[in-house]
């Protein structure tokens, strides 16, 4: 059902009905998701602090929702969690100051 | 100072409605979001749930604990004055020495405050039953239980011990403020009688469940982190961890409903069904006895006033005084949503994960 607004909780759990029109591509999804996920050269409980941090970078609610409980399902505590979400923080603060590069390279371009 | 761990209130001290189990029970009959478990277990192909023997007598010598957990499901504490009569507890040991059963789990509230324990513990040794002391470590502490580390090494008691978490913050956030620190020094002490220490023949298996509402992490992997843990913070050793999922019902069920969290955990748990979690679950190698003597499948369905049910020639008596060992050994299993608890993830029982 539909809410006024953006961002409900209850609209994670319908996540699926995206698959409604692209069955197969959602199949798709689904099966390199699930595959991203499992235990590899990472742990899962890793792969979980990764994506929280990517959750943070993204901005996306669903996401921070989702992999907080994953979190904290695969082990992480609130200190480890918090130094994740910093890493996503200073990666996008950083991602912000190296354009600065780019703006004196504008400007150098411009200006006498 | 106030004693630790007292700080949050039991539902019977709160005159909470959620302190009468039917109200548990209808809360959770009611909830029509949720599949009914014996559904879920049909539509799976699985069969009903019945026992299949009885390797576990646990025993529960009542409410009295000097802890208030927050998520506790026997809704104990200080204020509670529940606890197993002598004829009960004699008729528990006439019950094992009547069978075969090969362990006695002894748990509560905290049983060792219980006046007879101390007796109940040596009559299953001369029985030679494995005994098992469900511990909430500060009690090891209180004045008067001084000779209790010493009695239970004594005896070769198993102790499973609560502990949420390494770190104080989530420790003492379920437990009540100071547990964590004294929990600690419970610890040191056991591993100091040799409790945890290899070739000691003295088990000591810590037991953790969620803080909050959310599953517990894979078993394995979290054992390994708390042996590295607590040997590099506090120097201390244990055998093994056992997670244990939170079951919605007493306090834990009061805190999802008031912290919103209800549905979600329920659909959670539901989510997580595991089929292969299902063959090992308790109730199935359990029989659960009351403070007051009553017959249950487990512990939480104790909480609940679910009693034993049936098997094939009939209702069962269901009183220690009345046991009957070949016919609670096959019996069916009353189940509820709560069963759920127990079947998501990796499994939950008294003995950790399943799978």
């Amino acid at each position: 059902m539909a809410h006024e607004g953006y961002y409900h909780r209850a609209d994670l759990p319908r996540f699926e009905e995206i698959g409604k029109e692209a069955p197969q591509l959602w199949e798709k999804f689904l099966a390199w998701y699930g595959a991203v996920f499992a235990e590899g050269a990472l742990t899962e409980r890793e792969k979980a602090l990764v994506a929280l941090g990517v959750s943070h970078a993204v901005q996306c609610p669903y996401c921070i929702d989702a992999y907080t409980q994953a979190c904290l399902e695969k082990g992480s505590n609130l200190e480890q969690m918090t130094e994740a979400v910093h890493v996503a923080a200073a990666i996008r603060g950083g991602a912000s100051l190296v354009h600065g590069v780019q703006m004196r390279n504008c400007a150098d371009r411009l200006r006498m | 100072m106030a004693t630790p761990g007292t700080a949050y209130r039991s539902l019977a001290l709160r005159r909470s409605p959620l302190a009468v189990p039917s109200a548990q029970v209808a809360h959770l009959e009611g909830d029509t979001a949720t599949p009914a478990f014996a559904r879920t277990l049909a539509e799976r192909g699985l069969p009903p749930l019945a026992a299949a023997g009885i390797e576990v007598l646990q025993v529960n010598l009542g409410k009295i604990c000097n802890q208030t957990c927050r998520h506790c499901h026997v809704d104990a504490g200080p204020d509670r004055t529940e606890s197993m009569a002598t004829e009960t507890l004699d008729a528990c040991l006439a019950a094992l020495a009547g069978s075969d059963i090969p362990t006695l789990d002894i748990t509560g509230g905290a049983p060792e405050l219980h006046p007879e324990f101390r007796r109940l513990v040596a009559a299953a040794r001369r029985l030679r039953r494995h005994v098992m002391d469900r511990c909430n470590l500060t009690v090891l502490l209180l004045r008067g239980q001084e000779d209790l580390v010493p009695f239970l090494a004594g005896h070769q008691v198993e102790i499973v011990a609560s502990l949420p978490y390494f770190r104080q913050t989530e420790t003492d956030a379920q437990r009540g403020e100071g547990v964590f620190g004294r929990s600690i020094e419970a610890l040191r002490r056991l591993n100091a009688a040799g409790y945890g220490r290899e070739g000691a023949g003295l088990i000591l298996n810590l037991v953790t469940n969620p803080v909050g509402a959310y599953l517990p992490a894979p078993q394995a992997a979290l054992e390994r982190d708390w042996h590295r843990e607590l040997q590099r913070r506090h120097g201390i050793v244990f055998n093994h961890l056992y997670t244990i999922t939170n079951m919605p019902i007493s306090r834990f069920l009061d805190h999802l409903l008031a912290s919103g969290n209800y549905a979600g955990y329920m659909r959670r748990l539901v989510e997580a069904f595991n089929p292969a979690a299902v063959p090992g679950v308790m109730c199935r190698s359990t029989l659960s006895v009351g403070w007051d003597g009553r017959l249950f499948d487990c512990d939480f369905n104790q909480m609940l006033d679910l009693e034993v049910g049936s098997d094939d020639a009939g209702r069962l008596p269901s009183h220690i005084r009345d046991f009957d060992g070949e016919r609670l050994a096959r019996r069916d299993v009353v189940t509820g949503r709560h069963c759920f608890g127990c079947t998501a993830g990796g499994g939950s029982s008294c003995g950790g994960a399943l799978t």
